[in-house]
């Protein structure tokens, strides 16, 4: 099943930042675990997750560090921030009420 | 077993796709590492699947997605970068190219200091910047070009890693100090300013040899080294303007006080900060030029159309008047400094046009302009050659009439090309041959002007 492109986009900030919340994180384990949790059927193209994680990392909700790698390369790694809970926590508000509405209207029309 | 065949293929694989990112304006140095170690540990997972190396080195890039599409995300999250990112260390980003900018900018200042103390090295043996008037000493307008193009060369030698190379370039150096400061001038001789004018031409092409490369042999690295110089003229009157407020500012405020520091800022301040100038504003050109638009050709855009216009009106009021070119002293130089003028155009247009894009209403500016300032030349050129004639053969006439004639055929291939050009006879390639080869006949008529002129004119 293919998502498409928006919903991919507008639920990348609320995903990402839910992922790190979980623990500290980097890119390559991030997208294996938006993987992992849609079973495969959230496909990002790998490379649009660092614009995502530089954004939100220049809105101060995460902070990245460079660390290393289990094979000795340079790695950076990120960390949700205070404001970035914050910024989950409304983005976790926002998303129920949406997905509450459609789950109203479907139950109506055509029962799962 | 050994190891498998793919191994080295897939780190070249890797290696050449990071050299495409590296190209990308909105994506810096950490991020093409971010994405590398990303590129890796996608490459490693899908081996350990089963993958071969190669196989799983482009499913792994075609699951990064498009560099288009990538790079075109990198800059909307980091629009800043495609504008400012002027350089000296953009503190944000624990980059790896860091310590290397932060070397770079130890040895720039190293050398832009060595330049200015070099003009003051003489001053140990007693030679003194300016004489008892306050003039300027013959012997530093002689050298004034060895004080920077060598840390200039060094520099560049530096930066592009060729150390066995560098030191043939000290070679011609040699041989230009040798050459400078040999010869018997006489007082006031018009061969010793020659020599000062010209030098500096002959070795701003040794500069290019160090700038290029290997790459000096071909059109291409020439072509860099004429933007390189379009820019770092650019960048140097800015830096001058900077420096005159500065001085400015420092005589008013201490004259203010009652301390007179006129002897400072003429023998100190203004020749040493002139010298270092230069190698800073080459390492800003350096340093900037992927980044920002280049104003040279900014420039040429504007002045071209302007430059046509005012020399037709010229040659419209000559034919309409019927006054013939008034044969003064300077005559010669300021229609050398016109052909000039007319070359730079030229060159820079052609140097920020896109080769492959067909003839447009510019490049028929640019045949007009070429054919007016030819028509004028001529012009200019008869009423001197009469002049000549008369009253004989001086040094300055005939360095005047070699570089007129230099450009005059420059000049005339341009317009040539240019006209088969808008007729669709030849490739804007060409032209770009042409100025690209023509380069070192300058750089050896200075040579010449250098070498030989004091000699055949018996010093005077």
């Amino acid at each position: 099943m293919d998502v498409g492109k928006d919903l991919v986009a507008a639920s990348a900030t609320p995903l990402v930042l839910a992922i790190l919340a979980e623990g500290d994180s980097y890119g390559y384990a991030i997208i294996k675990r938006v993987s992992e949790l849609s079973g495969g059927h959230l496909q990002w193209t790998d490379g649009m997750l660092y614009p995502v994680l530089h954004r939100l990392e220049r809105q101060g909700l995460v902070a990245a560090k460079w660390g290393k790698s289990e094979t000795g390369r340079r790695r950076k790694y990120y960390r949700i921030t205070r404001e970035g809970r914050a910024q989950l926590a409304a983005q976790r508000q926002r998303w129920k009420v949406v997905d509450e509405t459609l789950h109203a209207i479907w139950m109506k029309t055509s029962p799962a | 077993m050994s190891a498998p065949p793919s191994a080295v293929p897939v780190e070249e694989q890797i290696a050449q796709w990071r050299g495409y990112l590296r190209q990308r304006r909105a994506i810096n140095g950490a991020d093409v590492e971010e994405l590398e170690g990303h590129l890796r540990d996608q490459i490693a997972m899908l081996t350990t699947a089963g993958l071969a190396g190669d196989e799983a080195f482009l499913v792994a890039v075609k699951r990064m997605g498009s560099l288009d599409s990538l790079s075109r995300e990198f800059a909307r999250a980091h629009s800043e970068r495609l504008w400012k990112q002027l350089v000296v260390a953009d503190d944000e980003s624990p980059d790896a190219a860091v310590p290397f900018l932060r070397l770079e900018t130890i040895v720039v200042l190293g050398l832009a200091v060595a330049a200015a103390l070099a003009v003051k090295a003489p001053e140990l043996f007693g030679v003194h910047l300016l004489d008892s008037n306050g003039k300027l000493l013959p012997f530093y307008q002689r050298n004034a070009s060895f004080f920077v193009t060598p840390m200039l060369v060094l520099y560049f030698a530096w930066k592009r890693g060729m150390s066995a190379a560098a030191a043939s370039l000290a070679i011609p150096f040699a041989i230009a100090a040798v050459f400078a400061n040999v010869y018997p001038f006489a007082a006031r001789s018009s061969t010793q300013n020659l020599t000062s004018l010209h030098l500096p031409i002959a070795l701003w092409f040794i500069v290019g040899g160090a700038y290029a490369g290997r790459r000096w042999l071909t059109g291409d690295g020439r072509m860099n080294f004429v933007r390189f110089s379009g820019e770092l003229f650019i960048y140097y009157v800015l830096i001058a303007l900077g420096g005159a407020v500065l001085t400015g500012f420092t005589v008013m405020m201490f004259d203010a006080i009652g301390v007179r520091v006129d002897e400072f800022v003429g023998s100190w301040l203004v020749p040493c900060g002139a010298a270092g100038a230069v190698i800073i504003a080459s390492w800003l050109v350096e340093a900037k030029q992927s980044v920002i638009e280049n104003m040279a050709p900014v420039l040429t855009r504007v002045f071209t159309p302007l430059f046509t216009i005012i020399l037709l009106v010229f040659l419209g009021a000559m034919a309409w008047t019927g006054h013939a070119i008034d044969i003064k002293r300077e005559v010669l130089i300021s229609f050398d400094l016109l052909l000039v003028l007319v070359v730079g155009l030229v060159l820079y247009a052609v140097s920020a046009r896109e080769p492959q894009a067909r003839p447009d209403l510019f490049d028929v500016l640019q045949l007009l302009l070429v054919t007016s300032a030819l028509a004028v030349d001529v012009l200019a050129l008869a009423a001197i050659g009469g002049r000549i004639n008369e009253f004989g053969f001086t040094p300055n006439r005939v360095a005047a009439l070699g570089e007129n004639i230099i450009l005059l055929v420059n000049l005339l291939g341009a317009g040539w090309l240019y006209l088969r050009f808008v007729r669709s006879r030849v490739p804007f390639a060409a032209l770009e041959r042409w100025q690209t080869g023509y380069l070192p006949v300058y750089s050896a008529w200075a040579a010449v002007v250098v070498i030989v002129f004091p000699p055949l004119f018996r010093f005077i």
